[in-house]
């Protein structure tokens, strides 16, 4: 059987890259995909600690659900407004919209 | 550490879960990161398999292979004109591996301090997949998630339409 901390420093690691592409890339759907990576790294973290920890509990499994859920609700709404923003300013480069900023 | 199939199966799953989650952030061309995240979504899928959550991984192969990477790719497609135009990462971008880094190193840390060796406390129950149904429709138990989670992808589907629609 696998040890625990093999499923967890996997788990850190993506979510370490995915840090790294939220923070560093310039296009806004390559930032979307980098945070939908972190959502599935901490998938992998709630999924390793029900079953490692409490294997006949449901609130692990249930909480992966729930964050399935959010994950394809914001994927549908950011995708939806970066087509917007394309639309209006020809751009989806990050630091290009600042319609907002002071 | 014998190495026996699962061993070998968590290697090529941590493989491309990480080198996939590698492709994404460092790829300059948009589409190809895109492929590199549906494998590294494969990845994670294979790794609930072995975690023994099959519901999670046909959920994960459906919900994020099937609609979410195919929804970024026909995102990425309307939007290519001005793709491998610029470079792919600003100027922080040494600020960023180095937050980047520091995270990896203290997550690691903590989990082999705390969490080192250790292995399942019981096996999984055998009616698992049931009980995870029955406890959604379940007053006393996920009901309310369950319809506060319906209620959200409502309101992100007339949102998404509305943002969207020119």
């Amino acid at each position: 059987m696998i040890p625990l901390h093999w499923y967890l420093l996997v788990a850190a690691g993506m979510f370490a890259l995915g840090i790294y592409g939220v923070l560093a890339r310039r296009n806004a759907v390559a930032i979307l995909m980098s945070i939908e990576l972190m959502l599935n790294a901490v998938n992998i973290n709630l999924v390793a600690f029900w079953r490692y920890m409490a294997p006949e509990a449901l609130n692990g499994q249930m909480f992966a659900i729930l964050v399935f859920a959010v994950a394809a609700a914001e994927a549908a709404v950011g995708l939806a407004l970066i087509i917007s923003i394309y639309r209006n300013r020809e751009t989806v480069v990050a630091e290009d919209i600042n319609l907002l900023k002071w | 550490m014998t190495i026996t199939p699962i061993t070998i199966a968590f290697f090529i799953m941590a493989a491309f879960t990480l080198g996939g989650s590698l492709g994404v952030v460092t790829n300059r061309n948009l589409f190809h990161a895109a492929l590199y995240l549906v494998l590294a979504l494969f990845g994670v899928a294979g790794l609930f398999v072995l975690l023994e959550a099959p519901f999670l991984a046909a959920v994960q192969v459906l919900v994020y292979v099937g609609a979410i990477a195919v929804l970024i790719t026909i995102t990425i497609m309307v939007t290519r004109r001005i793709m491998g135009v610029t470079e792919s990462v600003n100027r922080q971008w040494p600020l960023a591996a180095g937050v980047s880094a520091i995270m990896a190193i203290t997550l690691g840390f903590v989990v082999l301090d705390r969490f080192a060796g250790k292995l399942p406390v019981a096996a999984v129950p055998g009616d698992n997949i049931v009980r995870l149904g029955e406890a959604l429709v379940n007053y006393d138990a996920y009901l309310v998630p369950f319809e506060v989670a319906s209620v959200l992808l409502l309101a992100a589907m007339i949102g998404a339409i509305v943002v969207a629609r020119e």
